[in-house]
C-alpha cells in the first residue's frame, strides 16, 4: 500500500533507498545533500543497515566498493566536489563491473564554486568522470517523485547490468519539498554469485578486480563492457515527451530546467508558437532516438540547462545537426526564468525559417 | 606421512615474486594462519597496490583488489557489509604510510574489526625503486639518488609508533622475516591479528620488516642482513600496543 508523504527531495532519495533493501550507506558531509547522511544516520542504526560518516569522500567511495564487491545493496551520496573525489573510485567500479547508488545534488562549480543549485557536472556524470572508458546509468528526477522512484529504478539497473547508476539531481531537487508516494519496499533480491562474499569452501574463490596486464585481454573486457553498454541503451532509455506530436520548436531539458521549460512551453503554445518538449529521464544513456525524431519536423532545438552548454552536444549528435540547436542557460546557482525560456522560444521562432 | 605441506590458502599458481623477496614467506605466514584457524571459507582479502598487487591470485579466499592506499577503507564496507567475515588487508610501505595514510589512520582510530597485514622494505618495489615513505636516512632510490636527505624530504614514517596512540586501535606489533626465530614470531603475532579479529576485538595491524633485493641491489642473503643491521635499529621490533585483554574482558 503506497502512502502520499510531504518529503525533502534529500530525505525521499534515503527512504526510498531504504525500502528497497539498501541497508549500506558510506558519505562525507556536503552542501546540498547532507539531508540524505542524516536521515541515513537516524534511521540505519533502528534497522540493522550501517551508517558510516567516513574520513573523505575517497574513503567512501571505497567503502562502498567492499560492501558493493561482498554483494550488497550499497550506496553513497555527495555533491559536485565531492563527486570529483569519487571519481577515481567509480573508475574501479566500472572496471570491477559493480553495482552501487551513487546521488550527485550538484552545485555550481568548477573548484569550490557555490552551494546553489546547477546542472554543470552533466559531462562528469555521462562521459564518466574518472579514467577510462566506461558509463554509469545516470538518472535525472526532475519532481522529489521521481527522488524516490528512480532511486528504486537505479538500484535495479545497478544490479540488473552489474553498473553503478547515478541519481543526477541538483540543488533545487534535494532541497524542495513536495508529496511522494513511497511504494511498499519491494526488494527484489537478485543472486550475485560473483561477488566476495566468502567461498563457504563450496566454490572457487571470487576475484573483484580490474587489473588486466595482458592487452589483448584487456581489449575484450572493454569491448563485452560496451556490448553490455549497447544493450543499456537498446532497454533502459527513458525520457518524457511533452506537445511533441506537432511542434515547431524541440526544447530538450532535464531536472529543474525541465519543470521551468514545461512553463515556457505552454506559454509559448498560448502564445501561438508551437513548442514542445522532450526531457531526458535517463542522461546516459542520452534519448537520441526521440531528439532524432524530432529533426524531422522541428525547426530547431533549443536546450536549456544550468550550465556552460553541455547537454546541447548530445541533442547535436542526436539530430545529426539536422536543425540548429540554441542553448538557454543560467549558471553559477542561477536558475533560467519561464520568461527567460519563453523569450528565447520567440527569438529562435521568428529568425529560423 | 606428509610433515611439510603447502598451506591450503594458498593456490597453486606461481608467485612473480623476485628472488630472495620476503613476500613468499609472508604469503605463507598468513595462508597458515588462516588454515589454523579454519576461516577460509568466509575470509576475504584485499589486495593493495604495488608488488602485491596479484596477491589476489595467491589466496584461496574471496579476494577483492583495492586501488592505491584504499584497502582498509574498502576492507571497511566488505566487513560492515559481512561482518561474520574475517577481512584482511595486505598492503606495502607506498600503500599504506603515503597515499592511504588516511585510510589506515582513520580505520584504526574507529576500531575497524579487520587485520592488516603491512609489509614494510622501505622502497617502492613495483615501480621499480623509488623512495618509500619508509625509506631510511640516507637510503639511495631512485628518487633519491644521492640518498634520502631529511632536510629536504622529511623522515621516514613509523607507523606503529604513530597508531599507538589511537584508542581505536587494539592490537600493534612490528616482526620481521629476516631469520627463523623472527619468522616463527611472525607467524605468532599474525596468527593473533587473525583471532582477534575471529573473536570481535577490533582494529589489528603487523607491521613485518622485509626485503627488497631487487630494489635495493643486494644478494637475497646481504638484503637480509641490510634489514638486520639497518632497518631493525631503525625500526625496532615488538609489541606497539596489545588491548587484546582489555577487550576481551
Amino acid at each position: 500500500m503506497a502512502e502520499k508523504v510531504l518529503m525533502k527531495g534529500n530525505e525521499a532519495i534515503a527512504e526510498a533507498a531504504i525500502r528497497c533493501g539498501c541497508r549500506h550507506y558510506f558519505g562525507y558531509p556536503i552542501t546540498p545533500q547532507t539531508e540524505i547522511a542524516a536521515y541515513m544516520a537516524k534511521r540505519m542504526p533502528k534497522i540493522g543497515g550501517t551508517f558510516l560518516q567516513a574520513e573523505s569522500e575517497v574513503a567512501a567511495i571505497n567503502m562502498v566498493i567492499g560492501a558493493a564487491s561482498a554483494g550488497v545493496r550499497v550506496m553513497t551520496s555527495s555533491s559536485s566536489p565531492g563527486i570529483s573525489l569519487k571519481s577515481e573510485g567509480l573508475s574501479y567500479m566500472a572496471g570491477c563491473d559493480l553495482p552501487a547508488l551513487v546521488v550527485n545534488v550538484q552545485r555550481g562549480g568548477p573548484g569550490l564554486g557555490g552551494i546553489q543549485p546547477s546542472q554543470s557536472d552533466y559531462f562528469q556524470a555521462t562521459r564518466g568522470g574518472g579514467h577510462g572508458d566506461y558509463h554509469m546509468i545516470v538518472l535525472a528526477p526532475a519532481s522529489v517523485q521521481e527522488m524516490a522512484s528512480l532511486t528504486a529504478k537505479a538500484f535495479d539497473l545497478a544490479d540488473k547490468y552489474r553498473m553503478t547508476a547515478m541519481i543526477l539531481a541538483d540543488g533545487t531537487m534535494g532541497q524542495m519539498m513536495e508529496p511522494v508516494e513511497l511504494a511498499e519496499g519491494e526488494v527484489r533480491p537478485i543472486e550475485k554469485p560473483w561477488a566476495a562474499s566468502g567461498t563457504q569452501m563450496t566454490r572457487p574463490h571470487n576475484i573483484i578486480n580490474s587489473l588486466s596486464l595482458v592487452p589483448e585481454e584487456l581489449e575484450k573486457l572493454n569491448f563485452a563492457r560496451y556490448e553490455k553498454y549497447q544493450t543499456v541503451i537498446d532497454n533502459e532509455t527513458l525520457y518524457e515527451e511533452y506537445m511533441m506530436d506537432d511542434a515547431d520548436i524541440c526544447v530538450v531539458a532535464f531536472g529543474i530546467a525541465a519543470r521551468v521549460s514545461k512553463n515556457a512551453v505552454i506559454a509559448a503554445r498560448e502564445a501561438g508558437i508551437r513548442a514542445g518538449m522532450i526531457r531526458p529521464i535517463t542522461l546516459w544513456p542520452f534519448p537520441a532516438a526521440p531528439v532524432r525524431a524530432a529533426a524531422a519536423h522541428c525547426r530547431a532545438f533549443l536546450s536549456v540547462e544550468l550550465n556552460m552548454g553541455q547537454m546541447i552536444e548530445d541533442v547535436r549528435l542526436a539530430s545529426e545537426c539536422a536543425r540548429p540547436a540554441y542553448l538557454c542557460n543560467r549558471v553559477g546557482g542561477m536558475i533560467p526564468s519561464p520568461e527567460l525560456v519563453l523569450a528565447k522560444i520567440k527569438e529562435i521562432y521568428g529568425g529560423v525559417k | 606421512m606428509v610433515v611439510f605441506d603447502k598451506p591450503h590458502a594458498l593456490t597453486d599458481v606461481p608467485l612473480h615474486y623476485c628472488p630472495g623477496c620476503t613476500h613468499g614467506i609472508i604469503h605463507r605466514l598468513v595462508a597458515e594462519a588462516i588454515d589454523e584457524l579454519g576461516i577460509e571459507g568466509r575470509t576475504v582479502g584485499i589486495a593493495s597496490v604495488g608488488c602485491s598487487v596479484m596477491t589476489y591470485n595467491y589466496f584461496n579466499c574471496d579476494m577483492i583488489q583495492a586501488a592505491h592506499g584504499r584497502a582498509p577503507a574498502v576492507a571497511t564496507g566488505c566487513k560492515r557489509a559481512r561482518p561474520e567475515n574475517i577481512v584482511f588487508t595486505y598492503q606495502g610501505d607506498g600503500d599504506l604510510a603515503a597515499i592511504g595514510t588516511a585510510e589506515t589512520v582513520h580505520a584504526a582510530a574507529r576500531g575497524e574489526n579487520i587485520t592488516v597485514i603491512f609489509v614494510n622494505n622501505a622502497i617502492y618495489g613495483m615501480t621499480g625503486g623509488q623512495m618509500a615513505p619508509t625509506s631510511l636516512p640516507g637510503q639511495v632510490t631512485q628518487t633519491s639518488p644521492y640518498g634520502r636527505d631529511v632536510k629536504t624530504v622529511g623522515y621516514p614514517v613509523k607507523v606503529c609508533e604513530m597508531l599507538k596512540e589511537l584508542d581505536g586501535a587494539t592490537y600493534l606489533e612490528r616482526v620481521a622475516v629476516n631469520n627463523v626465530r623472527n619468522v616463527r614470531n611472525a607467524k605468532k603475532a599474525i596468527k593473533k591479528a587473525f583471532e582477534n579479529q575471529v573473536k570481535g576485538l577490533g582494529f589489528s595491524l603487523i607491521e613485518v620488516i622485509s626485503t627488497c633485493p631487487t630494489n635495493w641491489g643486494m644478494t637475497p642473503e646481504k638484503a637480509l642482513k641490510w634489514a638486520e643491521e639497518n632497518m631493525i635499529p631503525y625500526y625496532p621490533l615488538g609489541v606497539y600496543k596489545d588491548k587484546t585483554k582489555e577487550a576481551e574482558a
